[in-house]
């Protein structure tokens, strides 16, 4: 066991790695141009551009810039040329509301999924189950940002029931935290409700086909025992192994629409706004930080799968 | 994996996941599994009527400049700044003196009101479908090609080739979606760039085609690669082997037309989910650029003046999520009638 989570943690640090030259190469060789005067951001001067050159080695060949901007990155050096800010200290402040916004929509996600997605599975067929079966399809077909921008003009600014978007903090005021919170977290899991309703629906349907589930009816158990103790059991595990790949994916900051359309300066929106100024450094940043959540959860998930069930161990063991 | 019993069908009954061989038995003699997946579909009503919406929406689209010329008399870029139209007896300015533009006029000419710069919204949403649209089935046309072909190569070569590109799959796999996208959206659309002969300039829609299909392959490519990896152990793989089929015959003659239903389900979910990342990414400036309209771009000038014309961000909105939802409501009914053992996991 100690060996496979061994092993599965030195490839997720690889695939860091890949990441890291992947995302150097998508800003310093695929597009034509001075990556100096790109990094510059909109409106460059000329000092400014020699002084970028100059400090990030553009004139060196390329695995030595690569060596030079991932230092930077892990001492804490990179600062944006937009607003001057050091990067690593606007993470370090934007990440709490990120992991704010990713706990809660977590929360809820999964809550309502399980939820949904047992109801639809138990009344297949009924009404209730194909109008659940339709809002979760609504659910995966709204686009985040329109959603939030509506119900932020509509139940922030005309009714005046939520606030119009930002973030408070914890310490400041828990209510006004949880208020501000409220609008985010309900739009963001309103995706990922719909979609683990639906997968956990189709699994359930489908092991109840199962032998043992014949089993243990035939034994006497009650429906209630039946669902809770071998059909939930089983049918949960692809929604749980989805959840945590989603819970790392926002944990990182992937939920930028989220976070920019309701101006919760997480990690995120930081990334957006970067974005949207070409603020090179900042994506690289922002960029590795999402990845490396990415790729912790994924390991994660696949260690405790192989704690779980002793053939997955097997499995790998034998691959070459 | 049957999407768990065809419960949504019009019979209104689970059926339970065996049901397509019961059929296949039920069936006259000489039904092939196309005609039967044809059958399950055409029995379907919710999958035909969300079918029909689309194809609406497409028609629709396509049919812009005719719409544009004959019943709004303006086209997608020009701008009414200074104009005035007769509404309830009275003149309006077509956006007033304090920059709001008019709401919905309900007939011809803006019908769903102006925007900013006077410009008929109706027009510019039937125009930006048009390249939403064309983003969107682009872009899910070449991830099938690009994901089927290096989930063939992968899973038939297995070993060393494969390693390269499952990993290679891991590493764009780590990738937040957006931020992959964005990263590459923008990249690409400050210069522009040249691939040998091809030059692509900044504002070009190949940009964003581009960048969505990459950053899907990866979704795409492992289920394929799954189902390859099974198909090249069945017997008629074998027997075109020892007949002295070369592995490039045996992946393109033998196992490509096996893959067929498996494309043929993940094409309306690729396009749908095309067409929310073209969005999203337009949203945040690294799609479409300005003056070229999509639903994205709509709808991010529209938010920034939701306050007074929340119809700017309403109505590109509303276009954009009923082809999703059209999109994703016809997937499913035809993932349903083709019954396919894969499962793709896609999210935006």
């Amino acid at each position: 066991m100690l060996r496979f989570a061994v092993r599965r943690l030195i490839s997720a640090v690889l695939v860091l790695f890949a990441v890291s030259v992947l995302t150097f190469l998508i800003f310093n060789v695929i597009p034509a141009g001075d990556p100096a005067v790109r990094m510059a951001g909109k409106v460059p001067t000329k000092p400014q551009v020699e002084a970028i050159r100059e400090e990030w080695g553009f004139d060196d060949p390329i695995y030595v810039q690569y060596g030079t901007m991932m230092k930077k990155l892990f001492t804490g050096d990179t600062v944006s040329y937009f607003t001057q800010l050091n990067v690593v200290d606007e993470i370090i402040k934007g990440a709490p509301r990120t992991f704010a916004l990713a706990i809660g929509a977590a929360v809820l996600s999964l809550l309502f999924g399980v939820i949904l997605g047992v109801y639809g599975a138990r009344h297949a067929g009924q009404w209730s189950d194909r109008a659940i079966t339709l809002l979760a399809v609504l659910g995966l077909s709204l686009p985040v940002f329109w959603l939030g921008a509506l119900m932020n003009h509509y139940l922030g600014f005309e009714l005046g029931i939520f606030p119009n978007g930002g973030y408070v903090e914890f310490g400041e005021s828990p209510t006004g935290w949880f208020w501000h919170l409220m609008l985010p977290w309900i739009a963001l899991s309103f995706l990922f409700v719909g979609f683990y309703s639906r997968v956990l629906r189709s699994d359930i349907l489908e092991t109840e086909n199962e032998d043992f589930v014949r089993t243990a009816r035939a034994k006497g158990l009650t429906e209630k025992q039946v669902m809770n103790r071998h059909v939930l059991r089983n049918s949960l595990v692809p929604i749980i192994t989805l959840w945590g790949l989603d819970f790392g994916f926002i944990l990182g900051g992937g939920a930028i629409l989220t976070e920019a359309v309701f101006n919760l300066q997480g990690v995120g929106q930081y990334a957006a706004e970067s974005i949207e100024q070409l603020d090179q450094p900042v994506i690289m940043a922002v960029t590795l930080f999402g990845a490396f959540f990415i790729v912790l959860l994924n390991a994660v998930v696949d260690i405790v799968y192989a704690a779980l069930d002793p053939r997955i161990r097997l499995e790998d063991a034998r691959a070459p | 994996m049957p999407e768990g019993g065809r419960v949504a069908t019009a019979e209104g009954a689970a059926a339970p996941a065996g049901a397509p061989e019961q059929a296949t038995l039920g069936a006259p003699a000489g039904a092939g599994p196309w005609r039967l997946a044809w059958r399950r579909l055409r029995r379907n009503r919710a999958t035909l009527v969300f079918g029909g919406v689309f194809v609406a929406l497409v028609l629709f689209c396509i049919a812009a400049p005719l719409y544009a010329k004959h019943v709004a008399h303006t086209g997608p870029y020009e701008n009414h700044l200074s104009d005035t139209i007769e509404q309830d007896g009275e003149t309006v300015n077509v956006v007033g003196f304090d920059g709001v533009p008019i709401g919905p006029t309900w007939r011809g000419e803006f019908l769903l009101g102006a925007d900013d710069n006077g410009r008929d919204v109706m027009v510019r949403i039937l125009y930006g479908g048009r390249n939403s649209l064309l983003i969107g089935v682009s872009a899910a046309l070449i991830t099938l090609m690009l994901s089927i072909l290096l989930g063939l190569v992968a899973g038939y070569m297995r070993g060393r080739v494969d390693g390269v590109i499952s990993r290679m799959m891991d590493v764009l796999w780590a990738f937040p979606v957006v931020l992959l996208g964005v990263a590459l959206g923008t990249s690409l659309a400050l210069g522009g760039f040249e691939l040998g002969p091809v030059s692509v300039g900044p504002g070009s829609l190949l940009i964003p085609i581009f960048v969505i299909s990459i950053v899907y392959v990866p979704y795409m490519a492992r289920p394929v690669r799954g189902q390859v990896l099974i198909l090249r152990e069945q017997d008629f793989v074998e027997a075109a082997r020892s007949q002295g089929a070369g592995p490039l015959r045996v992946m393109f003659a033998e196992i490509l037309p096996n893959l067929a239903s498996t494309m043929i389900v993940f094409f309306p979910l690729l396009i749908a989910n095309a067409i929310l990342l073209e969005a999203a990414l337009s949203f945040l400036g690294a799609g479409v650029q300005s003056p070229e309209p999509s639903w994205g771009t709509m709808i991010d000038s529209g938010v920034e003046r939701i306050i007074t014309a929340p119809m700017l961000t309403i109505a590109p909105g509303v276009f954009l999520v009923a082809t999703v939802l059209a999109l994703n409501v016809f997937g499913d009914g035809v993932r349903d009638a083709f019954d396919p053992k894969g499962r793709v996991r896609m999210e935006h």
